[in-house]
């Protein structure tokens, strides 16, 4: 069976005003397996998003070819072979909460009673039944951004593309997602692809954790987290000293030297 | 490149809508499209419309046949200036009381919920039909020797409509710093008038600029409407309506004062831009009024 | 809780009182100083007047009225209309640009008298024109800025769903726009009815509000004249209240 993800030697340059440019991706190599769960994380312009972007076709790479399930990217696209959420939910609000986990299933050509079985479906799996029928406007961020995962699993994708999907969230709530996002995993066994800037919550959801450095944009080391596969992983596993041993390793690689003083406890 | 784009494509355009013009002129029936005695689209004679080859020439013939009359471009210029200064003079008024007003709504928040509602109702009205009305209050008025003119009846006009737009903007932008920035201001044991005078305004610059240009339109036609319902002389307003009563034989002659109003906004938009450009640092992030 | 009902209160007490004790005022300045009624009549006497002469009131209002709604429903079609090709088409929104630009600073009412040669002195064509052009700049600038205002994240959504051209119009630009258009259309409500008003001072029929205000000005009935003023302001609340409805309703979901 052929990778989730193969992006093969892509690199991505922006054109600047006055002739220059910007090496946003250079040379990036990176095989996702189905059904594996790898983060992307760097600090921020390193060039993380636009590596999502690129195997959401929102981009094209300047160089290089990117596959998804063997085929282009473009055509893994119309295929709809993946789901995606992004920083901010982006749901439209105009339409209610079924409206909006409905959309991709309705462009698609979608019956409408098998979309309204299909969205209560996704409700119930995000729990928020009781609010099919609530404006975005009328939503807490965290319970926005569970609509926008929702949406993102209507049509069962194998590939899940997210691009820091919780950054906008308090500690708490973003915990709670983490958790829920990973057993939604547990239950659907697709891949994802996770762009977030927090080493905990990298290590917590992945296994395997992708350090890329800015400036250009490069795979500086893959951390492999090694913590049991999704079902396994609970609540209690932010407290194990694999848990801290793995933080350590991706701070260690995102900082290019061994650092002394983050043994600690620190989670953030 | 994009920009001698948009020029060129402009020009097109406006050659575009003189082309729709004529070719109307010339297609269309003679006494317009009417439909159940209703007229649908304009006669086409040449007192209806004229040729726009007309409508320039005539600019530049006497404007009677009495000699020694001059050129009607000339009387134009000189009404349109006239119109202009009244409302110029109807423009600093309104921005002035605009932002006096603004001011007290921003220190005050009874005022604002007093004033507020009828600010926009003010606007919202058709207030503009007391025009008429004004010089007779103003025609009672007299201050020692001076007396009120009717100009300053149409300056008074002008300045109403043109005190809503600053108003409101001024507003929206002397509370628009944010939460931070005021508190910021608080830790340094700031007053109120400091903190209107270095962050207020300069960061109500961006609300407040298209709200200028909004009033100077408003004062022109404020102007011209008052012109017109006061009845005074010398301006583009009475001009129009005399051209255009005594015009039957003559279809280029009420052009000239529409061309010289068209003129006026213009130069009135052109003179407020020229503001906001010596105003450029405080434009970052403008917001359209 | 307190705090909003207090708050409430004020919002709403504020204006009213405010209102009322510049009307007492007002009444009580015009009587007390014996002030003649040409120079300024009392509210009392206005609205003795606005009851007497409400028949008048009501057909003069009935006929601007009409003017504007027909100002209003003409130059929205055309705003929405333009703004959809300029939104689609850029040589149309740069050939149009400085068109739209010069009608946006000028007095529109100034074509008032060249219209009413064009269309017939004595028919309401040329002020609904006057009002239907004036409608014009602000639908079409505000349905414009709605079209264009697609956010980024909305947009990669529909490009992610591989969503037409057409799907993707529908279901995110357009119902997009509508908070937009509406906002427009409220603005655009009170330039109708003002500018079917002041056409009337141009020339034409003498039939409506603005006509009768300036004749009664001319017998020096100025309380008649004042009482006509009150029609209209009273039409004018009408449009815009109408048109804030329908915006209030149509941005129910948007963010402010």
């Amino acid at each position: 069976m052929s990778n989730a993800v193969t992006v093969n030697a892509a690199s991505k340059i922006f054109p600047l005003a006055r002739g220059k440019s910007v090496v946003a991706l250079e040379e990036i190599d990176l095989a996702v397996a189905p059904g594996e769960f790898v983060s992307l994380i760097g600090p921020s312009g390193c060039g993380k998003s636009t590596l999502l972007r690129l195997i959401a076709d929102l981009d094209q790479p300047t160089s290089g070819s990117i596959e998804v399930f063997g085929k282009t990217a473009r055509q893994a696209r119309i295929d709809q072979d993946y789901g995606i959420a992004f920083q901010q939910a982006g749901l439209l609000p105009w339409r209610s909460v079924t409206g909006n986990i409905e959309l991709p299933l309705e462009l698609h050509g979608v019956g409408k009673t098998a979309r309204r079985a299909r969205a209560a479906e996704l409700l119930a799996l995000v729990g928020l039944s009781d609010f099919a029928d609530r404006y975005p406007d009328q939503l807490s961020g965290g319970m926005q951004q569970r609509v926008a995962i929702a949406r993102s699993l209507a049509e069962s994708p194998e590939l899940l593309l997210m691009d820091e999907p919780f950054g906008a969230l308090d500690e708490m709530t973003r915990e709670r997602m983490q958790d829920e996002l990973v057993r939604l995993c547990a239950e659907t066994g697709a891949a994802v692809v996770f762009v977030t800037h927090s080493i905990p919550e990298a290590v917590f959801l992945s296994d395997r954790v992708v350090v890329i450095s800015p400036r250009p944009g490069r795979i500086r080391e893959i951390v492999p987290v090694g913590l049991g596969s999704a079902g396994n992983r609970e609540e209690g596993l932010r407290e194990a000293s694999g848990f801290f041993a793995a933080v350590s390793a991706v701070r260690e690689a995102l900082h290019g030297a061994p650092t002394a003083e983050v043994r600690g406890g620190e989670t953030r | 490149m994009t920009r001698t784009r948009g020029i060129l494509l402009g020009v097109v355009g406006v050659v575009l809508l003189g082309v729709l013009w004529e070719a109307y002129k010339a297609l269309g029936p003679a006494n317009g499209f009417v439909i159940n005695g209703l007229t649908v689209l304009p006669r086409t004679n040449d007192l209806a419309m004229p040729h726009l080859v007309t409508m320039f020439t005539r600019l530049f013939e006497p404007v009677t046949s009495a000699p020694g009359s001059p050129a009607l471009w000339s009387a134009v210029v000189q009404a349109a200036g006239f119109s202009l200064g009244i409302a110029a003079v109807g423009w600093i008024i309104g921005v002035v009381v605009g932002m006096l007003l603004a001011v007290l709504m921003q220190r005050f928040r009874t005022a604002e919920s007093a004033l507020l509602p009828w600010v926009v109702l003010s606007q919202t009205v058709p207030l503009i039909a007391l025009a008429p009305l004004v010089a007779g209050i103003g025609a009672q008025l007299r201050f020692g020797e001076a007396r009120w003119q009717d100009w300053m009846s149409v300056a008074l006009i002008a300045s109403y409509l043109a005190f809503f737009p600053v108003s409101v903007g001024a507003l929206r932008g002397l509370e628009s710093p944010d939460r931070a920035h005021v508190e910021l201001m608080r830790t340094y044991a700031v007053g109120w008038w400091k903190t209107l005078i270095t962050l207020r305004i300069p960061a109500s610059i961006p609300y407040l600029l298209p709200a200028l240009r909004l009033a100077a339109a408003n004062a022109v036609i404020g102007t011209v409407v008052a012109e017109v319902s006061i009845g005074l002389r010398g301006g583009v307003g009475r001009m129009m309506i005399e051209y255009a009563s005594a015009s039957s034989g003559d279809p280029g002659k009420p052009w000239a004062p529409i061309f010289g109003a068209v003129v006026i906004g213009l130069i009135a938009a052109g003179l407020v831009a020229a503001i906001g450009l010596g105003l450029r640092k405080y434009r970052q992030g403008e917001v359209p009024a | 809780m307190r705090e909003t009902t207090a708050g409430r209160a004020r919002m709403i007490m504020a204006p009213v009182i405010l209102g009322v004790v510049v009307i007492v005022l007002w009444q009580l300045v015009v009587v007390g100083f014996a002030i003649k009624p040409y120079v300024l009549p009392s509210p009392l006497s206005i609205w003795d007047q606005f009851t007497r002469a409400f028949g008048t009131i009501w057909s003069g209002t009935k006929v601007t009225g009409f003017n504007a709604l027909v100002g209003l429903l003409l130059g929205a079609v055309l705003g929405i209309l333009f703004a959809v090709f300029s939104a689609l088409l850029r040589v149309f929104d740069e050939l149009s640009l400085p068109v739209v630009l010069a009608l946006a600073v000028v007095p529109i009412v100034a074509l008032a008298p060249v219209l009413y040669t064009m269309f017939g002195a004595g028919e309401e064509t040329a002020r609904q024109l006057v009002a239907a052009l004036a409608v014009f700049i602000p639908v079409y600038v505000n349905t414009l800025r709605g079209l264009r205002q697609v956010r980024p994240v909305h947009r990669d959504l529909m490009r992610a769903y591989a969503a037409s051209a057409w799907q993707a119009t529908r279901t995110v630009t357009l119902p997009g726009a509508t908070p937009f258009l509406f906002t427009g259309l409220r603005i655009a409500s009170s330039l109708a009815v003002i500018s079917a008003l002041i056409a009337e001072y141009f020339g034409g029929p003498v039939d409506g509000l603005g006509r009768s205000i300036t004749s009664a000005a001319s017998y020096s009935n100025y309380p008649l004249a004042y009482a006509f003023v009150l029609g209209s302001i009273v039409l004018g609340l009408v449009f815009y209240l109408l048109t804030l409805a329908l915006e209030k309703f149509a941005t129910r979901h948007s963010p402010p």
